[in-house]
């Protein structure tokens, strides 16, 4: 099996003191669509700024399609392509002049640079803006545009970190489906996201990083199998005022006509229709709520920091 | 890298870099040209016909060598300085950090735009200064050279200083309290034979002396201090200049964590 992303044992302790990684080992198949999650702080950018050589590792070893970091630098830059989190573009130039400059830094000769820049600002809808400065881009758009400078000179991984943060949600499935197609084509994809539901309908494979440290790290499925409880929405046909008490389920109100109940996924839901028909009310519609990784993912990072704490 | 990729890579921040000033040329090409004219209608004409002859020519003749390495330094310097800093401030210093781009590419690339930008400055000052006073050109060959190599060694001073440089403030520091001070006293104005010993040894520590007086000698073909002896001094700026940009750049210092 190939990998595009090998991490042993990698260790950071920044000047100040601050340990970010505690020893993190990962592998990325090529061909992936790999997320890696966290909170704020867990490490995460620091990962992928190692492997981005824009952070110096204190120990460990990074392999990049099987060349190591610390010996064959440049060949591994040739094959990975980086969005990263802050826009770091210099924001007086023309959009075209950003990417042609990038594929420049890559040995792309101009001709062909522009060639490449050109269909991949069409591809992302930059066309339109591509002789304006890229102060003048949206917010989705200067995204886009870090995208478009990330894959100039075609790399086979491409990790972006945030990439859809701040963008509204048409725009963020516009790009969702742009990186399915580039993943496609055997690009291997890793990406940090906040947006949990990202992660569950792009990636295949995961990892969940939190003070320096890998708390899980599988595949997307057997993630989601290990939820316990499953949440559903109810719409009801009258406001609710008084919750229905049980200890089978768990039930808050969204607004007093939707109620949210979350039960254990060994039970099923009839008790919950029993109590609300008790009560006379009446449930015009149901659906799940998206967003289980959210919950599984608030239980890993609460149960290492309760490790942590040794509360 | 091929070399053809290695050239690409080089052409493409150079051509950025001469970009970048020719952009904003109100800011970099025009007020330095401002200055000069300043100096040559003020101490050359006005207050120069009252001094006299020095070294053998009239003042105005004397000091606008002088003023002309002036303005190449400042500018080579002020061009990698500001456009470093911001590179580092903006982020997009990590364009290049990513890409395969070798580091002393990236380091050639920079002191290109700053010896182009000091150049441009210096052929605009010396074009402007012939409207004061006639230049004849004793020695092409040393001309060029020491332009050269002075523009390259203020492009790497520039470099260090924007390495290290924190905020905004600390790309002026130094060419406010240690460039323009060395070049006042580094014998644009004055020939250092004029001073006592002890005061003419002292400027003999200034490296600003050794440019100026090469280049003085290509244009007048008289000079306070030997002329090979000043290339030495410029060449071994250089040599640890470019052998200290390079270990910060290696070890990442202000551009990585």
């Amino acid at each position: 099996m190939s990998y595009a992303l090998e991490i042993e044992q990698l260790y950071k302790t920044y000047d100040n003191g601050f340990t970010a990684l505690q020893g993190i080992s990962l592998a990325v198949q090529e061909g992936d669509f790999f997320a890696l999650l966290g909170p704020n702080g867990a490490g995460k950018s620091t990962t992928l700024g190692v492997v981005s050589s824009l952070v110096n590792k204190s120990q460990g070893q990074v392999r990049v399609f099987g060349y190591d970091l610390d010996i064959d630098l440049s060949a591994a830059k040739q094959l990975m392509g980086i969005v990263p989190q802050e826009f770091n573009f210099n924001m007086f130039e023309r959009v075209i002049d950003i990417v042609v400059q990038q594929a420049g830094y890559y040995g792309i000769p101009k001709v062909e640079a522009k060639q490449r820049a050109t269909e991949l600002l069409k591809q992302l809808g930059l066309w339109d803006q591509h002789k304006q400065a890229a102060r003048t881009l949206s917010g989705g758009m200067k995204r886009r545009l870090m995208i478009a400078r990330a894959l100039v000179h075609r790399p086979k991984l491409l990790i972006l970190d945030e990439p859809t943060a701040g963008v509204d949600i048409e725009l963020r499935r516009s790009m969702w489906a742009f990186l399915e197609q580039i993943n496609a084509q055997c690009t291997t994809i890793i990406l940090t996201t906040h947006y949990l539901e990202e992660a569950e309908s792009l990636c295949r494979n995961i990892a969940i990083i939190d003070h320096g440290k890998i708390v899980e790290n599988t595949s997307m499925q057997s993630l989601l199998r290990q939820l316990n409880t499953e949440t559903f929405i109810l719409d009801l046909a009258e406001e609710l005022h008084k919750l229905p008490e049980s200890s089978d389920y768990r039930a808050h109100l969204l607004n007093p006509q939707q109620l949210q109940v979350t039960i254990n996924r060994q039970q099923n839901l009839n008790k919950v229709f029993e109590d609300l028909s008790d009560m006379g009310v009446q449930v015009t519609s149901m659906r799940n709520k998206t967003n289980r990784l959210e919950e599984l993912f608030i239980d890993l990072v609460q149960n290492n920091q309760t490790e942590i704490t040794g509360a | 890298m091929s070399i053809t990729e290695i050239y690409i890579a080089w052409m493409t921040i150079v051509r950025k870099e001469i970009k970048r000033f020719m952009r904003i040329w109100v800011q970099t090409l025009i007020p330095p040209s401002i200055t000069m004219v300043l100096y040559f209608v003020i101490f050359g004409n006005l207050i120069g016909e009252r001094i006299g002859p020095m070294g053998g020519f009239d003042y105005m003749q004397f000091v606008v060598p002088g003023l002309i390495m002036m303005a190449v330094i400042t500018n080579s310097y002020g061009n990698v300085v500001s456009s470093f800093y911001s590179t580092k401030y903006q982020g997009n210093i990590e364009e290049m950090l990513v890409s395969p781009t070798p580091n002393w590419v990236i380091l050639a690339g920079y002191i290109t735009g700053g010896v182009a930008r000091g150049l441009a400055v210096g052929l605009i000052v010396t074009t402007l200064s012939l409207f004061f006073t006639h230049l004849s050109i004793h020695n092409f060959a040393i001309i060029v050279m020491v332009v050269l190599m002075t523009s390259i060694l203020f492009s790497l001073g520039g470099f260090i200083n924007a390495i290290y440089a924190n905020s905004f403030d600390d790309i002026s520091i130094i060419p406010t309290f240690v460039l323009t001070p060395l070049t006042y006293l580094g014998g644009v104005f004055y020939s250092i034979d004029l001073l006592p010993d002890f005061w003419s040894t002292v400027s003999q520590a200034n490296p600003i002396l050794y440019m100026v007086n090469a280049f003085r000698y290509g244009i007048l073909g008289v000079s306070d201090i030997s002329v090979a002896w000043a290339f030495a001094v410029i060449g071994f700026f250089i040599v640890v200049l470019f052998a200290y940009s390079m270990h910060l750049l290696n070890t990442g210092k202000g551009i990585r964590k």
